[in-house]
């Protein structure tokens, strides 16, 4: 590591960037509300403090440095254009309460991506407040609530979800106040039908599913699966995360979903971030958008304008401060302009091909896909269970050593259900080259694994840190510099 | 095809190797009766240029001027450093650093911002984030409710001076887990401590200074709500803590919660959001915290190094029984702030909250100066003060817009009169010559 910018401070030393001449304004506050001692903030020059981000930069893997195929996660090319796009002054200086009447801008750009996003997933209205695919699930879990509550239906309080799904769905259910229960996966990949009807019943409020699934193949029974759950009574959710995939071929809504999210910072690439922020809109059919959150943009005849409660009795709220990640909804809708509906069948074409490519070319090499008999979507999942019988050498260590190679490595141990899991995915913006470059070193690690597994166990040599030691981390919790 | 990089040989080549003849293979596990004819009713893309030159138009539209807005969203000046380090690729196009050893300058940088959030705001730990100042209220008042076990009670105290867009949040969030939100109404404009009744409640919230600028008695409600076996929750503005007590000094103990909305720290308004919000607590309730941490650690050599910490409270470990499903945070906007925070150092923010504080009390005395115009409580404010002027204000706001002015938050519906009042916020972005221009246009209205 490098050392902490508090190492760095040294007292009454400081940066150019604000300097404010007057007095501290103590008269001005009440002696009781004051504080007695200043904060330890790191006193640093500007040149210290600038230096100091830049090199911590250069200690982290992205998009912009590495090939970054992390399963689920869509790690696509996030365009500069849209980034600048949404960075003008118009934008980011506009304060959230300034009145309509000069919003016209902001509020056209959203009320735009509303009508995308609902031709896209064959919705009937769309809310852009959730400000990430989880806070997506959570509006989606509430609004299926409030749906039955308002047919005093009561004893609907089961969420269903297959036993691959993300651990946001159970969790998200948890937070609903719903109960998560599972239901298992075929050894294709898809949700047993026959468990689905075990567990769907009278206490069904809906059902979670991804499609393509956290398994990474296409839930092909997706139709039977809803007439099952309709007619149970309960409603159909979908996890935008895979909508990658089927991007400009396939729509959630012509799959009977209810109510589904899309997470912007994977299928309309606005970046992300370190962890975040993201974006994730929630759409719904005619019988549950009475039920999305506000605001909403709507148009009439004198412009655009926002829609709260008032208006839609039945929402289920608020859910941010004002209008959730705006920054990031014009990023997206800057994507969309880009793309266009022509540009979006491309995305779901290229991206299948990459991840179908790519499989062939590990499965050519010995490694094992989880589903070998199901084509790959945008990604796929491979199984390394007899690579680490044979050789010791697990997942994790694979990833490590991948670092080392040059690549992000994919998404480790999940789903859980697949043993020693690598679920990769590539996306449509990577080259040929950077995919065959990926199969070479798998094919060398693998070669390593078996002649040397030692230098793959103790991977990875060649970053900034070694192997760390999570359990020393929770042991000793060292969570602030003081 | 934007960002698709391949050629007519590579995709040749592709398909070759996977021995089909075209992608639409590809998709034959799709039913045929579910795919859909591309999108006819999305326009077809265009060029970046012309998309700038849309968005250009759009965003020149909502040019406003002088902003005297605040109500949860500040004007604050952003040092050129901030954002130019922020949007490096590296930082911008990372994502959770799920592999520690490749992401330890996300992962450092996050440490630095619990270790500045923490000594902000007094207390002994903070997260990575969550998504921003309401929605961190909703996790506050969850984590409560888990944390005081030997509360029976669901009942959560929230005083009526909490901002109004927070409380909707909170309603629509935490109600479901059969939470009690009882709000307290406020006397002139601060929640009168000695007649709130604590029987029985599990946790109370206080904003300090409260949605109306106002500040509140922290110290007595921090200190009876711990006599009432209830936790008290914090919700505070980041830069305000550089003159204000920090609410790990409230009181008998200090609070045991601290929430707040990141925005002031180097974030533009961007209408609200990307922003952050931010949770701090009590290492004793360190495993009830939502979100990610970062902890400091060693490599199997005894180096040390940084990972994401604690995750058996997170939803990919615990999965229903995590403490929120938070996945994806607002980690863009934590990089910014660190940043912020370092360029500024504790003078600098001094300097700022002091400024803010300053041109307020100016804008307020100038404007109070007018006759039509009084201050609608008569407390101690920081920067934000409410000001009756008299006549309809959101026909007052579009008057002062002509002048090139934002003035302020008409409070229809949260204050008696409030048709009439706003609420005012001079930071130190705004000039003596700003405030004088505010006063010119309410004289020429």
């Amino acid at each position: 590591m490098v050392d902490t910018i508090f190492e760095k401070s040294r007292p009454s030393r400081r940066a150019a960037a604000q300097r404010i001449e007057g007095e501290v304004a103590h008269q001005l506050i009440p002696e009781p509300y004051r504080r007695t001692s200043p904060p330890a903030l790191p006193e640093v020059s500007e040149l210290q403090a600038v230096r100091h981000f830049t090199n911590l930069a250069r200690r982290n893997f992205s998009i912009d440095t590495h090939f970054y195929p992390l399963g689920s996660c869509t790690m696509k090319y996030n365009p500069r254009g849209a980034h600048r796009a949404a960075m003008q002054d118009g934008f980011l200086k506009r304060h959230p309460l300034t009145p309509t009447s000069h919003s016209q801008g902001v509020l056209a750009c959203l009320f735009e991506l509303q009508e995308i996003l609902q031709n896209v997933t064959g919705t009937a209205q769309v809310c852009l407040t959730p400000m990430a695919g989880a806070q997506g699930e959570l509006t989606g879990a509430l609004m299926i609530k409030a749906y039955h509550a308002d047919n005093n239906d009561h004893e609907r309080t089961e969420i269903i979800v297959p036993t691959a799904a993300h651990g946001t769905n159970p969790a998200t259910a948890s937070m609903a106040g719903l109960v998560a229960k599972e239901v298992e996966v075929d050894a294709d990949g898809d949700v047993d039908l026959e468990s689905l009807k075990r567990v769907v019943s009278a206490k069904t409020a809906g059902v979670m599913l991804t499609n393509p699934s956290t398994c990474a193949v296409f839930e092909r029974r997706i139709q039977a699966i809803s007439d099952i759950v309709h007619d149970a009574g309960g409603l159909l959710y979908y996890d935008g995360a895979n909508l990658n995939a089927i991007l400009g071929r396939a729509r959630p809504g012509d799959m009977q979903f209810d109510v589904l999210h899309l997470n912007l910072h994977k299928t309309f690439a606005t970046p992300h971030g370190g962890g975040g922020p993201g974006a994730g809109p929630v759409g719904a059919n005619e019988r549950l958008a009475p039920y999305l959150p506000t605001p909403m943009v709507t148009k009439s005849d004198d412009g655009y304008r926002w829609v709260d409660e008032s208006e839609r009795p039945k929402s289920i709220g608020r859910l941010s401060a004002f209008m959730g990640n705006v920054g990031i909804l014009l990023r997206a809708y800057a994507y969309s302009l880009l793309l266009g509906g022509n540009g979006m069948c491309n995305v779901s074409e290229y991206a299948t091909l990459n991840a179908n490519y790519l499989m062939k070319r590990l499965a050519d090499a010995g490694f094992h896909p989880a589903y070998p008999d199901r084509r790959a979507t945008h990604e796929f999942a491979i199984s390394l269970r007899q690579e680490a019988k044979e050789t010791g050498v697990t997942a994790m260590d694979f990833a490590k050593r991948l670092l080392d190679y040059g690549f992000h490595a994919p998404t480790t141990y999940f789903p859980l259900l697949i043993p020693e899991c690598f679920l990769i995915e590539p996306t449509e913006t990577e080259t040929k080259e950077e995919l065959d470059a990926f199969a070479d070193a798998m094919i060398a690690i693998l070669r390593e694994a078996q002649q040397n597994p030692e230098l793959v166990k103790q991977a990875p040599h060649q970053q900034s840190v070694g192997r760390l030691d999570e359990v020393h981390a929770v042991r000793h919790l060292d969570v602030t510099a003081h | 095809m934007p960002f698709i990089p391949h050629t007519h040989a590579d995709k040749d080549s592709m398909l070759e190797t996977l021995g089909i003849a075209s992608t639409e293979e590809l998709f034959d596990e799709i039913p045929k009766n579910i795919q859909c004819d591309g999108l006819p009713d999305v326009p077809d893309g265009i060029s970046e240029m012309s998309m700038l030159r849309h968005m250009a138009e759009r965003a020149h539209n909502d040019t406003t001027g002088i902003c005297f807005l605040g109500a949860g969203c500040y004007d604050h000046y952003i040092p050129a450093a901030v954002w130019d380090i922020a949007s490096r690729g590296e930082f911008l196009t990372a994502y959770t650093p799920y592999q520690a050893e490749a992401s330890q300058g996300t992962l450092q940088l996050v440490y630095e911002f619990q270790t500045m959030l923490a000594s902000l705001t007094a207390m002994d730990v903070a997260n990575a984030s969550v998504y921003d100042g309401a929605s961190a209220l909703a996790e506050a008042i969850l984590m409560a409710v888990r944390v005081n076990r030997k509360s029976k009670s669901r009942r959560v105290l929230v005083p009526a001076s909490t901002h109004p867009f927070y409380l909707a949040t909170v309603k629509s969030i935490v109600t479901h887990q059969g939470i009690d939100v009882e709000i307290v109404p406020s006397v002139d404009g601060v929640t009168p401590i000695s007649d709130i009744d604590l029987d029985e409640a599990v946790a109370v919230v206080l904003q300090q200074p409260n949605f109306f600028g106002v500040l509140e008695d922290a110290d007595s409600l921090t200190t009876k709500a711990h006599e009432a076996g209830a936790l008290m929750i914090g919700v505070v503005n980041p830069m305000t803590l550089a003159l204000l007590k920090p609410p790990g000094d409230w009181g008998d103990t200090g609070a045991d919660i601290v929430c707040g909305d990141g925005q002031p720290l180097g974030i533009p308004m961007a209408s609200g959001g990307p922003s952050f919000g931010f949770l701090c607590t009590r290492m004793a309730h360190v495993r009830q915290l939502p979100g990610r941490i970062a902890g400091r650690t060693q490599d199997k050599d005894g180096n040390d190094g940084f990972v994401l910490t604690l995750q058996a409270r997170e939803q990919h470990i615990r999965r229903a029984k995590a403490t929120s499903n938070i996945c994806t945070n607002q980690g863009l906007l934590v990089t910014a702030a660190t940043i912020y925070m370092t360029l500024l150092g504790p003078q600098g923010l001094v300097e700022v909250a002091s400024a803010c504080v300053r041109n307020t009390h100016l804008l307020v005395d100038r404007l109070t100066s007018h006759p039509n115009v009084t201050k609608h409580f008569n407390t101690p404010f920081f920067h934000e003060c409410v000001l009756d002027f008299g006549e309809p204000a959101d026909k007052l706001q579009q008057k002062f817009l002509k002048h090139g002015i934002l003035g302020g938050h008409p409070l229809t519906g949260l204050i008696e009169k409030g048709e009439q009042s706003m609420l005012v916020c001079a930071t130190e972005a705004r000039s003596e010559q700003d405030i004088e221009r505010y006063y010119e246009a309410l004289e020429n209205g």
